[in-house]
């Protein structure tokens, strides 16, 4: 809503500058965004009139004219504009005038004739649109007038930006109301006098959707003549409220909806077939809008009708077969009241949005409608004349707003707000506000909620406008109380924070990714998994919702490598969402690492990173659930079932069989086509099913001293570490400590299908020393089921 | 007894030049060892008269203590030396930076969600997550949205289908939360959020950090009291606060919550669009229609609830000039924090 400072001062004037009035709405809940001078700064222009006018005598497309309105009389001006002639009011810059831009007017001579000023079109006072030719002014423009006196150009426009339940300050009226309870002082309306009726003639409206449209006031207005130019003033209000001037039918229903807020339509009578009726849209119905858009009505469309056809999409936009043009002679005036129900969502869902739906969706006044016909039919005899009909008013008093009244208890302004406010101020602000005090007991008082406000519906709502009133700022600050028990917190449960505290000190950089992906990249990630796709998303490039975090992190990877960065190390944590049975949201914590093992550094390795690098890390992370022997790495599967991972160089992360991450190489073939000079590793766990740690259970330490065998086993490489581990376990007793693989060797000196993997078998027993016979039985026996199982030999 | 202080002389003088401790050594062998000279004086005593034999014996002795005495010295020189030496040697470029990974950092809007979460845990919230894809009833409807409420065209909502949306704000966890815990209840919920809008100022994703307090006797003047105090210690200092009238579904009486612009300290700049004070939090009363939605009595329970834009605050607290470097991971943003 932008308004002319100027125009509300006719109304309710506090005595504010306009920035402290802005200032002063903004902290009332009505936020003042901008205000502006109507006009840049200009001086000496006062309204000149062409007494005389004729064709310069050494140049075509220019003309001589005598101009009065200079204090000293006549002046000379020459002028290039077409438009100029004897007769004409038009803005006059006098010598010594400045004009926006900082043109200043000089004593000039153009093609040897002498010019004392100049005359303007209304761009070159940066007061409209129109460039074409000189501004030519109403022919009741006092000449010698200064135009900025003339015009009140000493204006500024307030433009609040109101939030959507103060549809009752969608107007000077409202807003008037409201700058008169913040100031407490009196809000003078305009005189709205009853236009007595000249014809007898009404139109028959049926209101056919009863809930949707329970009022309905008409008047028919025969003989006007829409030719005439609106008054100057008008324009100006409408142009200082961002509205063009059209005609002065469409100014007129523009200018009071500003005024009071009541959306009106006129109708060109003569295209009227019947009466109104006011229903729902049929299947397939058609509308040509005045925006000249034709449209298919959707069914339950809230429409303006006559006997034979749709004239207007109610409370959006009127059609344009109906609309009135300067040729219309006789009018049909509309104002309705529809029920915002009935409005909400309509216009968008036809891709508009006006001013009239605009507030219908927030509530119009339901009593205001007589009133604004009233004062339009007052404002267009004035300007178009004509003869109006009486005014018709249709309700169906059962389908209308209940009448509201709120309950307000005194002790619930002190439990509430935290503040004590006098009964006498609470009473005040809520009569000016437009509420009524129906009745008051010991607790309280019974207020009647007024029809242009359409948010006060609880008592909750009252306390919002008295503190709102009284001033948000002059409640006071108070700390919390309230007893606070110890607050449960498990210690089984591994933070999240703990998790990224792991991996930050591990040299990884937090990345927070959108959570919609490319939709090809998703696949590629999780092809057996349909991602949850967006209606309406930003772009193709965030479509779905990631199926998994590891897109989002090669796109942050490529990033950085297109930034010379070289060695990359992410980690991300956040929901994946999986379709399925029913869609999952899983908690997430997924890593990259891209480049050096080492930091560039002049002690450092320059060897690239590998798989074991990730797994250090993927071990570090599972290190916190204190539960490593029912964790378990096994590859995967099948070559499909991670198709961005290289089958060879990736494994499932199990615990106690239950699948909980993964990690690996990304496959070569993506490497490729994604155009990375390595492959990255990856690696990504569901905090979901990780599960709990176990709490840490002290084991009694041995006091003997532990003893250690090494083994050099030949096997064939496919064997794995964790087979020849688990299998060394099973049959080396009861004693057995440890057993490490501190050694593979593939190469020179052993088949190429084979290798040799150095084992370290570590024995102790709690209480006493272990001796030699024990040990070597033990070994023995490891050896023995080695090679039944591996056919594995020592070398 | 000439010989004993020429012997002595000798010796004192061969100690000093010993350039090590081996050389030294033999000089204490050769004078003062079983078979030394100066111990080999001792053996010729017994030529000498029984009157001048304890004399003779005494200065020996003397000779030989101050002897080993001067020895003991050398070698401690020697072997301070020595020390001196290794440690020469043995020094190296301290400047040179430290071996293995280096620590990673969290990235500023986590870093800035832990700082708000944690100052509210202080305070005995618990922390409460929810999900992002999210059903109109706990985004929307519970809260007091019901279907073609103009507030949702505020929203930008992203749609999944017709009853599903990407949540737009962490509200919807006040409700989850309400509908399995009896109040007081005392929550705050930081995560993820999406409108659909992208432009400089504007991320289709972004962060909010929601909280709630529900209680008996809970006051508007509670609220106030609360975010002033969240402010002054997320910004350690007391930075200016107002309170300004704003419209929430889900919140009556609803506030928006400015400071004074920490760039230009009140006098109107490009940051705070020449208003002097940026807006950083939503906040109010929880409304009736809330509480009946999670079967909670408004006339028992009163309560608060806060939405904090988590980027806005790091922009301010860091001074982060662009919205958009947030969620573009550049190592050299993320290396800052």
């Amino acid at each position: 809503m932008k308004f002319s400072n100027a125009w509300l001062q006719e109304w309710v004037n506090p005595g504010l500058m306009a920035q402290e009035l802005a200032d002063q709405l903004t902290m009332a809940g009505l936020e003042a965004v901008e205000v502006t001078a109507v006009a840049e700064d200009f001086t000496a222009v006062v309204v000149g009139e062409i007494v005389a006018c004729e064709t310069h005598p050494n140049a075509d497309k220019l003309r001589l004219c005598k101009v009065a309105g200079h204090p000293q009389g006549e002046m000379q001006v020459i002028c290039g504009a077409p438009n100029a002639r004897t007769g004409i009011k038009v803005p006059f810059a006098l010598v010594g005038a400045k004009l926006p831009g900082d043109f200043n007017i000089k004593k000039a001579k153009l093609r040897g004739v002498e010019s004392l000023g100049m005359l303007c079109a209304q761009t070159e006072l940066g007061l409209g649109e129109d460039s074409d030719g000189i501004w030519e002014l109403p022919t009741d423009a006092p000449t010698g007038m200064d135009l900025r006196e003339y015009l009140q150009l000493n204006d500024k426009t307030i433009e609040v930006e109101l939030t959507p339940n103060r549809a009752d300050c969608l107007s000077i009226a409202g807003i008037a109301r409201e700058v008169g309870v913040l100031n407490r002082c009196a809000v003078a309306l305009p005189e709205i006098a009853e236009v007595a009726p000249q014809l007898d003639e009404s139109l028959p409206v049926s209101l056919l959707a009863e809930e949707a449209c329970p009022r309905y006031v008409g008047r028919v207005i025969r003989g006007i003549d829409n030719s005439a130019q609106t008054p100057l003033w008008m324009q100006e209000r409408l142009r200082r409220s961002g509205l063009r001037s059209i005609d002065a039918v469409v100014d007129v229903t523009n200018y009071v909806l500003l005024e009071l807020g009541q959306p009106l339509h006129a109708f060109d009578f003569e295209k009227l077939s019947g009466g109104i009726k006011v229903r729902y849209a049929e299947a397939a119905e058609q509308l040509t809008l005045l925006d000249g858009k034709q449209v298919e009505l959707q069914q339950g469309t809230l429409l303006i009708a006559d006997e034979q056809k749709p004239l207007a999409i109610a409370g959006v936009m009127g059609g344009l077969d109906s609309a009135v043009t300067a040729a219309t002679r006789d009018v049909f005036l509309e104002g309705a009241f529809f029920s915002p129900l009935a409005i909400a969502g309509k216009a968008r869902s036809y891709g508009l949005h006006t001013d009239a739906s605009h507030r219908y969706e927030r509530g119009v006044d339901f009593r205001l409608q007589e009133k604004a016909i009233e004062r339009a039919t007052q404002l267009l005899l004035d300007i178009v004349g004509g003869k109006p009909g009486p005014v018709h008013i249709r309700q169906l008093n059962e389908s209308m707003p209940a009448e509201r009244r709120i309950y307000l208890r005194r002790q619930r302004v002190v439990e509430g707000l935290g503040v004590t406010i006098d009964d006498t101020e609470i009473v005040d602000i809520m009569t000016r506000l437009g509420l009524e005090k129906m009745d008051e007991d010991t607790a309280g008082w019974h207020f009647l909620v007024p029809s242009f406000r359409f948010d006060l519906s609880i008592e909750a709502d009252l306390l919002e406008e008295l503190a709102r009133v009284h001033g948000y700022n002059r409640i006071p600050n108070e700390s919390l109380s309230g007893a606070q028990a110890m607050p449960q917190q498990s210690e089984v449960q591994v933070s999240r924070e703990l998790l990224e505290q792991t991996l930050r000190a591990r040299g990884y950089q937090e990345a927070i990714t959108f959570s919609f992906v490319d939709r090809t990249l998703a696949r590629q990630f999780n092809p057996g998994v349909e991602p949850v796709a967006l209606q309406n998303p930003i772009s193709a490039e965030l479509s779905v919702m990631r199926t998994s975090l590891m897109p989002g992190l090669i796109k942050a990877l490529q990033y950085n490598l297109n930034r010379q960065q070289a060695r990359v190390r992410l980690f991300e944590t956040g929901l994946r969402f999986v379709t399925g049975d029913t869609l999952q949201q899983q908690d997430m914590i997924a890593g990259l690492i891209y480049g050096a093992r080492q930091p560039e550094s002049w002690g450092g390795s320059r060897d690239q990173v590998d798989f074991y690098d990730i797994k250090a890390d993927v071990e570090a992370l599972l290190t916190h659930f204190i539960a490593a022997n029912e964790f378990n790495f096994s590859p995967v599967q099948s070559m499909q079932q991670y198709e961005a991972l290289h089958p060879g160089q990736s494994a499932q992360i199990l615990r106690n069989g239950e699948l909980v991450g993964v990690l690996g190489a990304l496959h070569p073939q993506l490497q490729k086509s994604l155009g990375l000079p390595h492959a990255p590793l990856l690696f990504e766990l569901d905090r979901g099913t990780l599960g709990l740690a176990r709490l840490p259970e002290f084991a009694p330490l041995s006091k003997f001293p532990e003893v250690r065998r090494d083994l050099a086993l030949l096997v064939a490489s496919h064997v794995t570490a964790d087979s020849l581990i688990e299998t060394a376990a099973l049959v080396a007793g009861n004693y057995l400590s440890a057993v490490k693989i501190f050694d593979v060797y593939q190469g020179k000196s052993i088949d190429s299908d084979s290798k040799s993997v150095a084992i370290g078998l570590i024995f102790q027993h709690p209480s006493r020393t272990l001796n030699d016979e024990e040990i070597n039985a033990a070994v023995e026996a490891v050896v023995a089921e080695l090679e039944k199982k591996y056919n594995a030999s020592l070398r | 007894m000439q010989e004993l202080s020429s012997l002595t002389q000798q010796a004192q003088s061969l100690a000093e030049q010993a350039e090590d401790l081996a050389t030294l050594d033999r000089v204490r062998v050769e004078y003062l060892g079983k078979k030394g000279h100066i111990t080999a004086l001792l053996k010729n005593l017994g030529k000498l008269s029984a009157a001048e034999r304890p004399a003779a014996g005494a200065e020996i002795n003397r000779a030989k203590q101050r002897l080993q005495e001067h020895i003991n010295c050398c070698r401690e020189a020697l072997e301070a030396a020595a020390i001196s030496a290794k440690l020469a040697a043995e020094t190296i470029d301290v400047t040179l930076s430290g071996r293995g990974e280096v620590q990673g950092n969290a990235h500023p809007i986590s870093r800035t969600q832990q700082r708000i979460t944690e100052l509210f845990t202080n305070l005995g919230f618990a922390v409460e997550e929810g999900p992002e894809i999210e059903d109109d009833y706990h985004n929307f409807e519970a809260l007091n949205i019901p279907a073609h409420h103009p507030a949702r065209a505020m929203h930008d909502t992203f749609y999944i289908d017709s009853s599903t949306v990407l949540r737009t704000h962490t509200s919807p966890v006040q409700i989850r939360t309400l509908e399995k815990v009896a109040p007081p209840v005392r929550i705050i919920c930081p995560g993820r959020v999406y409108r659909c809008d992208s432009d400089a100022t504007h991320s289709p994703m972004f962060h909010q950090v929601e909280g709630l307090l529900v209680d008996q006797n809970v006051s508007f003047a509670h609220l106030k009291g609360c975010i002033t105090q969240f402010i002054t210690a997320f910004f350690e200092t007391e930075v200016p606060v107002r309170f300004r009238p704003s419209y929430f579904p889900f919140t009556e009486p609803s506030a928006e919550v400015d400071i004074q612009c920490t760039a230009c300290g009140g006098s109107g700049c490009r940051v705070c669009s020449s208003t002097g004070w940026l807006e950083i939090l939503g906040c109010g009363m929880v409304h009736p229609n809330v509480f009946s939605a999670c079967n909670i009595d408004s006339e028992i329970y009163s309560g608060f609830a806060f939405g904090i834009g988590v980027e806005r605050l790091a922009m301010l607290r860091y001074g982060v000039n662009d919205l958009r470097l947030f969620f573009e991971n550049d190592l050299r943003m993320l290396k800052q924090f």
